[in-house]
């Protein structure tokens, strides 16, 4: 009998697939309906001018006791930062406070209509301002708006604002140089705003590659996209020297502010030289990620960027009250009416909480358990760049696959029956195998140690019986899909029976 | 320290633990020149009690449109929430769960979100939808992209009366990208002429058109004739791009039926407060024959080892993290729990609420936009069908009558000009500054409708 | 794994010569690095290809490669099939798995490719 690792929790999660929502309840099934019509009825055929749907849409009908059995279910079958360690680099899975949960429900906010005239949303307003000062003082930069909804989109954000000030100066620029240690949305961005991606190397200590910079910089570029600390976890000494090279041949820095968590209070972005960052308040300001949105990616600029940013923007006026104001050279709108308002107010309540000493404190507590696991880890993995790290750390799963067969996927399968969520997997590229471990200052000493264990447990499982591993998981609510299987023949919605 | 669990005496352990002496060694990478050398000046250390209090300070200083008679719309609509949508949200389970990349411990939010895509399809009568993008105005935007790319096209056509916040959205993506727009304002009745000697024929003539872009029922509240510009658009080898509200397809006929190639919009009548406008989400759905476009994250039905039903993120070569700089676009983070509480909603209110709830919204709407014209105070510009949503002329100062109103304990609509600008809805600038936009939700009554009419004859 | 009758390129394409027409696909080994292939793209019959540029995408689960062409010519054959059926190129990468046929401008072209040997000593640094 194959040894299953017990992560079997009080409440056990429900084993196996749950129906359809759709198959479920009875065509007179009703949960809640409106009141019944106290005005006049009226042909809605003439009303509509004859755009009247002839067949109602296939949505459920059911009640509600089945609507919250099925979803009880579906939950049971979710793994979140509840129900243990979600070590997931470059994601920082921290703990959701709940009174920020409480705070953004409040009916003095959720009840905001967008086109309210200001002086009934002064409070509202009031708090975006409060974020945004905060966020400039974390950053070093004093332009900010709150407007994207995620970091893809505070990229683009501050891509268009680069943009824009070259036109302004008759400097339009074609290349954007980049990294190969970036995420994803970067060069996607890039190509999104027109621009050309050029990538630039890492050099051997896990930095920019000073020399390669040197030569792809020159007047095309428009910009330069870095993520510092970098996704090796690593804080890039020559930092300085690099935003001057952009500058130098006139191009902005840009500073990817998704590892934001491991340096507040102890280093900023505008102080290093850069032009322009976007934070992830689903990351470092505790807003949940919702499996998988919405977050928030605010972006912060400098004095000279800050007349393109996008409007309207929260400001205080001269009087002391507050209102929406359209930046001078304003690049437009990059979104309906403010920005994610209700993530705004989480991230304002868990600022508030800390204020600057607490976000210093969560910083050191961060980059201090990342580097405590790397030590307790380091012998039984491969550590590609040995240095002290920032929040986050890269191993290699290279020596199992090499030596048992085991890959880095197996090792995060076989995670999940320890009952860990499992790190980022073969992400940054550039490290083979890569498992990318970031555990945020929200997990306890005792759960790190539980967390090394199971990696070391797992170590020794892949040398013993990686079969055992090749396979797993073996305790979670399904096992390894068919992934090809869902790519050949896409089946991506509910079809009714004929 | 609030959510940091290690203790003091903990840390001093874990400091020996790497070899460190004191937290700054830590950081011995950063250069001394880009260290912070004073602390944060960021007010805070509010204990729990202290921030509610002061939390609570900052709402109740607000007068939400929730706590009042209310007939704002224009892209955010206070509907009714049923209590379960936000119990549901309210599970840890769903809304601190990641990205479902890891689909053997995340087939909860999966299976929530293939639901959702089924519901999506089956309202707007399409073939595809995606797990959502950031609201209605990307949506749009994303569309008008995908057009580009699957017609190889770069010149779109917008209508002018799409809600002006779409349009800027629109704009700004298309100069930084690649993207040609040319607007088509309203020629009569408050809507797209799509006869064959209108303006939109006309631009679609000029040739190489990837998309024509409207949205029904448009900024105006009116219902635009989508499929006549789907024929019109076919014929030019050009897709129909339409923005629909999602809730009143219920009982309007879903652009799907009518030749829209993809269908957007705002998810917010779907169960999400409005929230000063968001987070809510923006629905995209499209034919099986563009599924290879599609912007953003798709959850497919497969099995599992064991054969069970099982669900996964699909199709993800797409997507940035694969594509890079080939992806079809660059979104990563989606609004996953504003669908999913989408997909609750759907499941509360039922095939029967749904319609009711929107046969309600319109009938209301008719209702209430007879009251206004019966007052003598309101003229209506136009006489084009319209659903829960409609534009009327006021004699007077719009603003005044709208701070009047609000001391009465109304929210008398949204005046147009508030929505952007209107340059290219092709309504005469005069007349523009005079409509007030009212829309009416299931949640207004006969008797508050009454009152409102009748304060407004008085003012 | 690399029939001998064929040549090969160093972006793992295989070609066999019948008359002026070559018959292209990916070898065993690029259809190994890919793991299972779930989506071929590929262009239409009438398209022209050009020697060292990407033809096609061929999709695994979780990675995108491009397929390019070792010579100059006119494609006067795709195989539609691969569009149903592809992990064909997993199971029979040298006969139904090929992916285009393409009449040759030049076939002097092809002289410079890898024969099975050197192709096989080729991939074997690459691993």
């Amino acid at each position: 009998m194959t040894e299953r690792l017990a992560h079997t929790p009080a409440t056990a999660p429900a084993r196996g697939p749950r129906r359809l929502i759709f198959e479920t309840g009875a065509a007179e099934s009703r949960c809640v309906m409106p009141p019944e019509l106290d005005v006049p009825a009226i042909d809605l055929d003439v009303a509509l001018g004859g755009a009247v749907r002839t067949e109602p849409p296939v949505v459920p009908h059911v009640t509600e006791v089945e609507i919250a059995r099925h979803y009880a279910h579906l939950a049971s079958m979710n793994f979140g930062v509840d129900s243990g360690s979600y070590p997931l680099g470059s994601c920082t899975m921290k703990y959701n406070p709940r009174v920020n949960e409480d705070a953004a429900r409040l009916e003095g906010f959720a009840g905001l209509h967008p086109y309210q005239p200001a002086a009934t949303v002064q409070g509202a307003l009031e708090l975006m301002v409060g974020l945004a000062e905060a966020l400039a003082e974390v950053s070093g930069l004093p332009g900010v708006t709150l407007q994207p909804a995620a970091g893809a989109h505070g990229e683009l954000t501050a891509l268009m604002c680069f943009r824009a000030c070259h036109v302004d100066q008759g400097d339009a620029r074609a290349r954007v140089v980049i990294p190969d240690s970036a995420h994803g949305t970067n060069p996607a961005t890039v190509a999104m705003c027109g621009y050309e991606v050029t990538t630039v190397p890492s050099d051997e200590r896990g930095g920019v590659d000073l020399e390669v910079l040197r030569s792809v910089l020159d007047t095309d570029v428009a910009a330069l996209m870095l993520t510092n600390p970098n996704t090796l976890g690593l804080f890039d000494e020559n930092i300085l020297e690099i935003t001057r090279l952009a500058h130098e041949v006139g191009a902005f820095a840009y500073c990817d502010g998704a590892n934001l968590n491991a340096i507040m209070g102890i280093s900023r972005p505008g102080d290093m030289g850069f032009d322009a960052f976007h934070t992830n308040l689903h990351k470092t300001f505790s807003t949940p990620h919702g499996g998988g949105g919405p977050g928030a990616g605010p972006v912060c600029v400098t004095e000279r960027l800050s007349p393109y940013l996008p409007g309207p923007v929260p400001v205080r006026a001269v009087d002391g009250s507050f209102e929406f104001a359209w930046p001078e050279r304003s690049i437009g709108r990059v979104r309906s009416f403010y920005g994610n308002f209700g993530i705004l107010v989480r991230a304002y309540a868990y600022v508030r909480a800390l204020g600057g000493e607490g976000l210093r404190e969560v910083s050191e507590q961060a980059v201090l358990s990342a580097n405590y696991l790397k030590e307790r880890l380091r012998q039984a993995y491969d550590l590609p760049y040995d240095r002290t790290c920032m929040h986050e750390f890269v191993l290699s799963g290279s020596r199992q696959k090499r030596e048992h067969g085991v890959r880095s996927l197996d090792i995060a399968k076989r995670l999940l029956d320890h009952g860990f969520h499992p790190p980022t997997v073969y992400f940054p590229l550039i490290v083979d195998e890569a498992l990318m471990i970031e555990p945020t200052e929200t997990e306890s000493l005792e759960e790190l140690d539980r967390f090394a264990d199971a990696m070391l447990a797992i170590a020794e499982e892949a040398a013993t019986d990686p079969d055992l591993v090749k396979s797993a998981p073996y305790t979670t609510p399904v096992r390894r899909l068919d992934e090809a299987g869902a790519a050949r023949n896409p089946d991506l919605r509910y079809r009714r029976e004929e | 320290m609030p959510h940091i669990p290690v203790t003091c005496e903990q840390r001093e352990a874990m400091l020996r633990a790497v070899g460190c002496e004191a937290l700054d060694d830590l950081f011995g990478d950063i250069p001394a020149e880009v260290r912070l050398d004073r602390a944060l000046d960021v007010p805070g250390g509010l204990g729990e009690m202290e921030l509610v209090a002061h939390l609570r300070g900052l709402a109740d200083s607000n007068e939400p449109a929730g706590g009042m008679v209310s007939f704002a719309g224009a892209g955010s609509y206070d509907h009714y929430v049923p209590s379960i949508v936000d119990h549901v949200l309210r599970r840890p389970e769903f809304f601190t769960a990641y990205t479902p990349y890891q689909p053997e411990v995340s087939q909860g939010t999966l299976q929530a979100i293939y639901e959702y895509q089924s519901m999506i399809c089956a309202l707007t009568a399409m073939d595809v939808a995606n797990a959502s993008m950031y609201d209605g105005a990307t949506a749009f935007t994303e569309a008008a992209m995908m057009a580009s790319r699957v017609t190889r096209r770069h010149r779109v056509i917008c209508a002018g009366t799409v809600h002006p916040e779409w349009q800027q959205t629109l704009l700004t993506y298309a100069e930084a990208g690649t993207l040609e727009v040319t607007f088509v304002g309203a020629e009569a009745d408050g809507v797209v002429t799509t006869g064959a000697d209108g303006a939109l024929a006309s631009v679609l003539q000029t040739g190489d058109v990837a998309a024509v872009l409207l949205s029904s029922p448009n900024v105006l509240g009116n219902l635009e004739d989508v499929a006549g510009a789907a024929d019109l658009a076919h014929e030019a080898g050009a897709l129909l791009v339409v923005g629909a509200n999602p809730l009143l397809l219920g009982v309007v006929e879903p652009p799907g039926a009518q030749g829209a190639d993809i269908v957007v919009g705002e998810g917010q009548p779907l169960g999400s407060p409005m929230s000063l406008g968001g987070p809510a989400f923006g629905f995209f759905a499209c034919r099986d024959e563009h599924v290879r476009h599609v912007p953003g994250r798709l959850v497919g039905r497969t099995v599992d080892v064991d054969g069970n039903a099982a669900f996964v993120l699909t199709l993800s070569t797409r997507e940035q993290h694969i594509r890079r700089e080939k992806a079809t676009s660059n979104i990563c983070s989606n609004q996953a729990l504003c669908a999913l509480g989408a997909a609750v909603y759907l499941c509360a209110v039922g095939r029967e609420g749904l319609a009711s709830t929107a046969r309600a919204c319109i009938t209301k709407a008719h209702y209430l936009r007879d009251r206004l014209l019966e007052t003598g105070r309101f003229r209506a510009p136009w006489g084009a069908p319209f659903a829960h949503e409609f534009a009327l002329a006021f004699d007077g100062d719009v603003t005044a009558m709208r701070e009047a109103m609000l001391e009465r304990g109304f929210l008398a609509g949204v005046p147009l000009a508030h929505t952007g600008p209107l340059d290219h809805t092709g309504i005469d600038r005069a007349l523009a500054e005079t409509l007030v936009l009212f829309a009416v939700t299931e949640k207004r009554t006969r008797v508050e409708m009454d009152a409102f009419a009748e304060e407004v004859a008085s003012l | 794994m690399y029939p001998s009758d064929l040549k090969y390129d160093k972006e793992h394409e295989w070609v066999r010569l019948e008359g002026d027409v070559a018959i292209i696909g990916i070898s065993h080994f690029a259809q190994n690095q890919l793991g299972e292939v779930v989506y071929v793209d590929l262009p239409s019959e009438g398209d022209a290809v050009t020697v060292g540029e990407p033809f096609g995408e061929i999709e695994s689960v979780k990675s995108v490669s491009e397929v390019y062409s070792p010579a100059d010519g006119e494609i006067v054959k795709v195989n539609s099939g691969l569009a149903d059926t592809p992990e064909t190129v997993n199971e029979d990468p040298y006969g139904e798995g090929w992916m285009i046929q393409v009449k040759l401008a030049d076939p002097s072209q092809l002289d410079g490719l890898l024969s099975a040997e050197e192709y096989e000593a080729f991939v074997s640094k690459e691993v």
